[in-house]
């Protein structure tokens, strides 16, 4: 299926989840709270049957602005594709988790959560996974700063007058 | 029967050495290596252990476990999560031991040697090198080459004296 038509399915499956596609954009922006209902639907429904999610990566445009994450979904029977954007609050942002919809999502959601500090509900394991747990901030924050120690180790080596 | 000492060693086939350099000599010809590898120096380090290389002609053994191992060598990038585990790993081997650092990242930091928040600007931050092995990732024989200048700096030791 082309991208209007998986909209207009999704349209009259949900009404109102997908906000008005942007001409040639290529992605879609979902309401949060239909998120797990819509995600349900993506997945299960015959004609959309999006049975992968290929991609799940976190956004910043900058201190001013919400976060977001897109999803990038692939279906390997139909061989179609779609990528859903969800928006997220920067001060204890929260999105539904899909790890239960797509397996893949349990890692990614837990990378997103390290790096950019989104909270995903109802996760089965929601950890850091690749900095140490007792490590502070999310790195990827355009408005991050690197502490100067970790552990006592120095984080960033001071190397002024080198240049 | 001749009891003089110049027979009783051809007899009895005694030596006579220095316990230093007797000491030094058994180290340096069995520095078995705790493999600590972290990144594509890791492939080098493989490859020297490897039978066209031959690591263990030097004496030099790969061992999982830092309570067998006489040298770590930390080949690759350090991350920060890494970090601890290799002071951890370190102090659990047995004295005397040894640390070389091998390419750039475990050096200096390598490629994230300004930037990056979660990469050790190089493993001598948190414990004592013997050697440095420079390159990106160091051939084989660089490595080699650093563990024979450990095992100079081993023969140089004086374990049983106290360096005044």
């Amino acid at each position: 299926m082309e991208f209007t038509e998986i909209i207009a399915r999704v349209d009259q499956l949900a009404p109102g989840a997908f906000a008005p596609a942007e001409e040639g954009a290529g992605h879609v922006w979902v309401q949060p709270e239909q998120w797990l209902k819509v995600a349900q639907l993506l997945r299960e429904d015959p004609e959309l049957h999006f049975d992968s999610l290929m991609c799940l990566s976190g956004h910043d445009r900058g201190p001013e602005q919400p976060l977001w994450v897109a999803y990038n979904l692939h279906s390997m029977d139909i061989l179609h594709k779609l990528e859903v954007r969800i928006e997220a609050l920067r001060e204890g942002g929260s999105i539904f988790s899909v790890a239960n919809i797509w397996r893949t999502a349990d890692w990614h959601e837990r990378e997103v959560y390290d790096l950019f500090g989104i909270n995903f509900e109802g996760h089965p394991d929601m950890r850091r996974i690749l900095l140490p747990v007792d490590w502070e901030g999310h790195p990827l924050l355009k408005d991050y700063t690197a502490p100067d120690y970790y552990r006592g180790i120095p984080v960033l080596k001071d190397k002024r007058g080198w240049e | 029967m001749d009891m003089s000492l110049v027979n009783s060693f051809d007899r009895d086939n005694i030596l006579v050495a220095r316990v230093d350099d007797f000491l030094n000599w058994a180290r340096a010809s069995s520095t078995w290596y705790f493999q600590f590898g972290l990144a594509c120096c890791a492939i080098e380090m493989i490859a020297a252990a490897q039978p066209r290389h031959d690591l263990e002609r030097f004496g030099a053994m790969p061992r999982a476990s830092p309570r067998q191992a006489d040298v770590i060598i930390v080949s690759g990038t350090v991350t920060m999560t890494m970090a601890t585990r290799i002071k951890r790993l370190y102090d659990q081997m047995a004295e005397p031991k040894y640390i070389i650092s091998m390419g750039s990242c475990s050096n200096s930091g390598g490629p994230y040697w300004q930037h990056g928040y979660h990469v050790l600007k190089g493993v001598d931050l948190i414990v004592p090198v013997d050697i440095y092995v420079p390159g990106c990732p160091p051939r084989p024989e660089a490595l080699i080459d650093g563990l024979l200048a450990l095992h100079k700096k081993i023969r140089e030791d004086t374990p049983l004296r106290k360096v005044s």
